[in-house]
């Protein structure tokens, strides 16, 4: 077999689409998938029992009672290649004739959908899961397969193509973020120091609270002005979303990743600050070390860590407590598989006096349908659509909640726009501007 | 050498050697594939977050339970059942003590056997039924599922018809049949009594040096 290398851009990807046959990119998926399948991905593909416990935690199955979307049987194409070419005694299993078959190149377009646009990397199904398999993280994995093969869809090749052309991508240049910046200074009256030398916290903000919540980026201000923090935003590399690990293309996460991790470095910060975005967290803080090779030269904390920090030194302090019934979305990527449970509960109780926990809520929390690359993939709006509907059940389970408050500001978008679809009144606020309505002043 | 001598003589010999080695290859070729050295700087401890995992798979989380509940307590009455009778059955530790270990333990009495039998079974078919009639089961289950599930049933069943030693032939049928089940194991699913471990405890200590065990 030919190994191919991941795709880089939409373009190199369409041209090699052209010159590549069929069996080429379906023997470069096979590749990839065996380069992925490290340890402990092989003890997954070999502990699964076929239970299927895993489809009653998955929104995709649990909104359309559609068997394909059980989340283990969106692995086949990587099992079929693990138990081919690299399981123990796969060697004996091809020579007796009772390996699977070779992968074609029309399973793996079968699969795309499976792979893209019904999961959302949320992890919930390894918590169901006797075999504590990491579902999720094996799609990640598979996803270089399928980037290898020119098989993601075109919604996240173009973010793709975007961040590498642009560092964004919804294609925030430096330009547009300095607008947004002096726009929000005009606001508040408070400056925003840009490439400060030396500072100790260098923020990064994702793509879609720059371009949807520039309020972001104030209310940060504000609640660091009042706390005596010192920071800094860099115009070289602003951007935390990770596009590289939705699509699952390693080498333009490593791309994206390093372009903060030196800015940050030139800067000589203490710490980066991963903003209220799911996976850019797992992708700069756990991802990130890995992908460039190397640990970095400052800490990767997530803003929710730094305003619980803040809190907790008695540095937040409130002009009141909001008195309407509002519950937390907890984002996947930062609570279930970032480990961040306590800290936006504590800031909220710090906030609120009526605070509520929807059922489910926490480490086993139904995703809002848009993680994983989903939201910014059309093909699968109409899946993630429906999947909302447990979200909306989720909501409607709280009795006269008032307001949502959501660290993730895609979670954020993808909670409005479901909201919106059902028709349900619901207000959705990030936490930081929660927290900055009732900063004292 | 009678049939039953030789089902018990060089065939479970064979058998148990294969299910020995072949298990041992199958988790050593597992650990031998190896993982890079995680570089991120960890929160908490990886080691820890690998028992916890295992042992945190062991309870179902309540969230899931009014979708799962029947799922698990069929899972459970099996497993247990099995375990019961595999290493308490009077027959059973009585081999394993003439012809493995060369000591033994109490055995169950004679109710409790049944007790068990009849809990292992109604585990396994109803685990058995659910795989053929629900249609997430079946989309996802494959030739390796019902060969294991066929199997066990009938090494189960074999044994409770041998019970009694009344009948060599039923001790014969039933020997055989553990023998090919030995020899299936470690090319099969039922290899999870082992996998299981390493597949909860890394993605234990994966999450755990986060902070989280999923």
């Amino acid at each position: 077999m030919t190994a191919v290398a991941a795709t880089a851009t939409p373009a190199a990807s369409a041209e090699r689409s052209a010159a590549a046959g069929e069996g080429t990119r379906a023997a470069a998926a096979v590749d990839m998938f065996l380069k992925v399948t490290d340890a402990a991905i092989a003890s997954y593909l070999d502990a699964c029992v076929h239970c299927g416990e895993c489809a009653e935690a998955c929104h995709f199955y649990l909104s359309t009672n559609d068997p394909r979307y059980t989340p283990t049987y969106k692995l086949k194409p990587l099992v079929k290649a693990y138990k081919r070419h690299k399981a123990p005694f796969s060697t004996l299993m091809r020579g007796i004739g009772l390996a699977p078959a070779e992968l074609t190149f029309e399973e793996l377009q079968e699969w795309s959908e499976l792979v893209y646009d019904s999961c959302n990397m949320c992890g919930r199904c390894t918590l169901v899961c006797p075999m504590g398999i990491d579902i999720a993280g094996s799609v990640r994995k598979m996803r270089e397969g399928f980037v290898a093969a020119d098989l993601a869809p075109e919604g996240l090749r173009s973010a793709e193509a975007n961040a590498l052309r642009t560092g964004s991508p919804m294609n925030v240049t430096p330009k547009a973020l300095k607008a947004t910046i002096a726009s929000q200074e005009k606001e508040t009256g408070i400056p925003v120091a840009l490439d400060k030398q030396g500072a100790d916290y260098m923020v990064i903000l994702s793509a879609m609270e720059v371009m949807g919540y520039p309020e972001v980026i104030g209310s940060l201000a504000r609640i660091f002005a009042k706390a005596g923090v010192d920071w800094t935003i860099s115009t070289k590399a602003f951007e935390a979303t990770n596009v590289g690990v939705q699509i699952g293309s390693r080498e333009t996460a490593r791309t994206l990743v390093s372009r903060v991790v030196d800015a940050a470095e030139e800067l000589g910060v203490k710490y980066v600050i991963s903003p209220e975005c799911g996976h850019a967290y797992g992708a700069l803080r756990w991802e990130g070390p890995n992908l460039m090779g190397r640990q970095y030269k400052f800490e990767v904390v997530h803003i929710l860590e730094v305003l619980d920090k803040l809190r907790r030194e008695g540095r937040l302090e409130m002009r009141d407590k909001d008195k309407r019934r509002i519950t937390l979305h907890d984002p996947c990527q930062i609570v279930r598989r970032g480990g961040l449970l306590d800290e936006p509960r504590a800031l909220i109780d710090h906030v609120s006096d009526n605070f509520v926990e929807m059922p489910m809520s926490g480490v086993t929390n139904l995703c809002c349908g848009g993680g994983g690359g989903v939201s910014a993939n059309p093909r699968a709006h109409e899946n993630m659509n429906a999947a909302f509907s447990c979200k909306l059940a989720q909501f409607k389970a709280v009795d006269g909640l008032e307001l949502v408050v959501s660290p993730c500001a895609n979670c954020r978008t993808t909670l409005e726009e479901g909201l919106e679809n059902y028709e349900y009144a619901m207000p959705v606020i990030g936490l930081g501007e929660f927290i900055a309505e009732h900063l004292k002043d | 050498m009678t049939l039953l001598q030789f089902v018990e003589g060089p065939m479970w010999y064979f058998a148990a050697t294969v299910f020995l080695v072949g298990a041992a290859w199958r988790v050593i070729g597992l650990l031998a594939i190896g993982r890079k050295t995680d570089l991120s700087p960890a929160k908490h401890s990886a080691a820890v977050g690998f028992i916890k995992g295992n042992l945190r798979h062991f309870v179902p989380r309540t969230t899931f339970a009014e979708r799962t509940w029947f799922h698990w307590l069929a899972g459970y009455a099996f497993h247990l059942g099995l375990f019961a009778l595999l290493f308490f059955a009077a027959p059973h530790v009585k081999f394993i003590e003439q012809r493995i270990l060369g000591f033994g333990w109490p055995a169950m009495s004679r109710t409790w056997f049944i007790i068990a039998a009849e809990i292992a079974f109604a585990g396994l078919i109803v685990l058995w039924v659910r795989r053929i009639a629900d249609p997430v089961m079946r989309q996802i289950s494959d030739r390796d599922d019902h060969m294991g599930s066929w199997l066990t049933f009938l090494v189960m069943l074999t044994g409770c018809f041998a019970l009694g030693e009344s009948d060599p032939g039923l001790r014969t049928l039933h020997m055989g049949l553990v023998n090919l089940w030995l020899i299936y194991f470690p090319f099969s699913r039922l290899m999870h009594a082992f996998t299981f471990a390493l597949s909860r405890g890394y993605t234990g200590a994966i999450y755990g040096r986060r902070g989280v065990t999923p």
